[in-house]
């Protein structure tokens, strides 16, 4: 099973538009696609007869407060064990509606794995039988793995970037 | 019997048309945890009961997040090592080496082959202590303390092993970018031959106390089990998913670190229960002395790391008299050197399953993005599930069994 019987697979179910950003690291197939096609594009992958993308390995959010529009993404690792594939599926909100349609009803594993999501980035899941903060305290109102959270005190003097020739 | 009136429990969402209804007694609550000598950690589980059986179980996790991913975000790569310790920390080397392997995937850094070899060992002496860890203290769980005394001892001896390779010895922070911080000293050799000639007597009388006892059969067999379609949806890895009949091992599927030269089984249960999750650890135990056996055998001659000067700390000597040594000595202990653009993903098989490493990085000199996959938090989702139906003693050898660790739990 090749990654381009894949991609292409893809492109004739769901438009040629679909699937973009379509690279390879190391190996694993990376691509972009729409978020209104993540829910029918996993159920086509799993069902597939040869592919067979049963395993959810991880969810993962990410921040881009650069990518106007698309700041908040979902990066979907899907992995056919009886092939051997791994693949990367990506698919980006704006900040101000982060609305993704939850994959729980797919895969189970997926519930923490968005919670958790939800908890760092404040992504909504929705459909998700219970959208809640998982590891940090239900009190918090803020999504602390968002960039614009700095990790450190900026009042420090001694980790200015620009007195190592940062 | 009578109808009985519910008691609304506000704490769990409790679905009333699940088997086990209509309910003998009325409904109670108990809270398991958060510190509960039998948990093993924190983890705190609010219990629904119908007299002594568990009707349903709400789990909160969190409560020793320590927030790696974010401060993943701010450090240079090595200081990241040190994080990577305190997730797993029954088998620190592997989710160290695992994380060395993924940011040489990054930077392109060809490992010599005696280096491999010996984060084979090191992997796999690990994965030894994780198991007796998981095993005995199963064992002691369902009443069984002995055994846990004799298998024990080999842990800490395991222990000495890792303070000759880096002086540390829960949290090692061992290796380096490129290989290994130091070759095996001969105490270190001598030591792993003194393992391998005497851990299989204590791990046979530890299998003759316990692997046929009836008390400890009875206890385990048929208790916390999941099918493999479940355990699959799930996201099960390791131990657990292959004690439910799978023979997904990362090692096996997706050699690193040269585990292609190996010869070793992937041992595979049938019933997905406490005890073949038990008896898949101990038959992996066996597979992991193979392994040393033969690294240890055929360890190949050459330098113990590869020649990477921007990323491998230089030797302390050569700081001291040689230019190039202290100004990359300088660099890399301030973390000045940038990382290439690039998306990594890379796993190991952990102790408990795929440990992944999801590596983002936009060139600079700490990571965009760092997603750890910890298998523990995917499979401890299903706690819930695999205790339904069953009493509080059967929950508690099914936690222990299942190997959660707080410490990659909640990051």
């Amino acid at each position: 099973m090749e990654n381009q019987q894949i991609t292409d697979a893809l492109q004739a179910q769901f438009g040629a538009d679909a699937v973009y950003g379509v690279t390879e690291s190391h190996g694993i197939l990376q691509f972009t696609t729409g978020v209104d096609n993540i829910v029918p594009m996993l159920h086509f992958l799993y069902a597939h007869p040869e592919f067979k993308f049963q395993f959810l390995t991880d969810l993962a959010g990410i921040h881009f407060p650069d990518a106007k529009g698309q700041e908040l993404g979902v990066i979907y690792h899907v992995h056919s064990l009886e092939n051997n594939v791994r693949l990367m599926i990506k698919a980006y909100a704006p900040i101000d509606a982060p609305h993704f349609p939850t994959i729980t009803g797919l895969y189970a594993a997926a519930n923490w794995m968005e919670r958790e999501a939800f908890d760092f980035y404040g992504i909504l899941f929705d459909g998700h039988p219970n959208l809640t903060r998982i590891l940090n305290m239900d009190e918090m109102d803020y999504h602390p793995m968002r960039k614009e959270y700095p990790l450190e005190d900026a009042t420090r003097h001694d980790k200015i970037d620009e007195l190592f020739g940062r | 019997m009578s109808e009985v009136a519910l008691v609304n429990n506000p704490n769990v969402g409790l679905d009333k048309t699940q088997k086990g209804g209509p309910y003998v007694n009325e409904l109670s609550t108990l809270n398991l945890g958060p510190t509960h000598p039998a948990t093993h950690g924190i983890f705190q589980n609010i219990l629904t009961m119908d007299g002594e059986t568990i009707v349903d179980a709400e789990q909160t996790v969190g409560y020793i997040h320590r927030a790696f991913e974010k401060i993943a975000e701010r450090r240079p790569f090595y200081q990241i090592t040190t994080l990577t310790d305190r997730m797993n920390y029954c088998s620190a080397p592997i989710n160290n080496m695992g994380w060395h392997m993924t940011v040489e995937k990054l930077l392109g850094i060809e490992v010599p082959k005696r280096a491999q070899y010996m984060r084979v060992i090191m992997m796999e002496l690990a994965r030894l202590t994780d198991h007796i860890v998981c095993n005995s203290i199963l064992a002691v769980d369902t009443g069984a303390l002995t055994g846990f005394l004799y298998v024990y001892q080999w842990r800490e001896f395991i222990y000495e092993i890792y303070e000759e390779m880096c002086g540390a010895r829960l949290t090692t922070n061992m290796g380096r970018f490129g290989g290994m911080e130091r070759d095996f000293t001969p105490v270190a050799i001598e030591k792993i031959h003194k393992l391998l000639k005497e851990l299989p007597a204590a791990l046979k009388e530890f299998e003759g106390m316990v692997m046929r006892n009836r008390i400890f059969m009875d206890r385990t067999q048929n208790v916390g089990g999941i099918s493999a379609e479940r355990a699959l949806n799930y996201g099960f890895t390791g131990p657990n998913l292959r004690a439910a009949g799978v023979d997904y091992d990362v090692r096996a599927m997706n050699p690193y670190s040269s585990y292609e030269d190996f010869e070793f089984d992937v041992p595979v249960g049938t019933k997905g229960d406490t005890y073949d999750r038990f008896l898949v650890r101990e038959e992996e135990m066996w597979q992991s002395l193979r392994i040393i056996q033969q690294a240890i055998d055929n360890l190949p001659e050459g330098p113990y790391h590869a020649d990477a000067p921007h990323y491998y700390l230089p030797n302390k000597q050569d700081v001291y008299h040689n230019m190039e040594a202290l100004i990359y000595h300088f660099k890399i202990v301030m973390g000045e050197i940038d990382a290439p653009v690039g998306e990594v993903y890379h796993s190991v098989e952990g102790g408990n399953g795929e440990l992944g490493f999801y590596l983002v990085s936009d060139g600079g000199r700490t990571p965009y993005r760092l997603k750890f996959r910890r298998p523990g938090y995917i499979y401890y989702q299903a706690f819930p599930e695999m205790i339904k139906g069953t009493t509080l003693s059967d929950a508690i050898v099914t936690m222990s069994s299942m190997n959660v660790i707080a410490g990659e739990l909640d990051t």
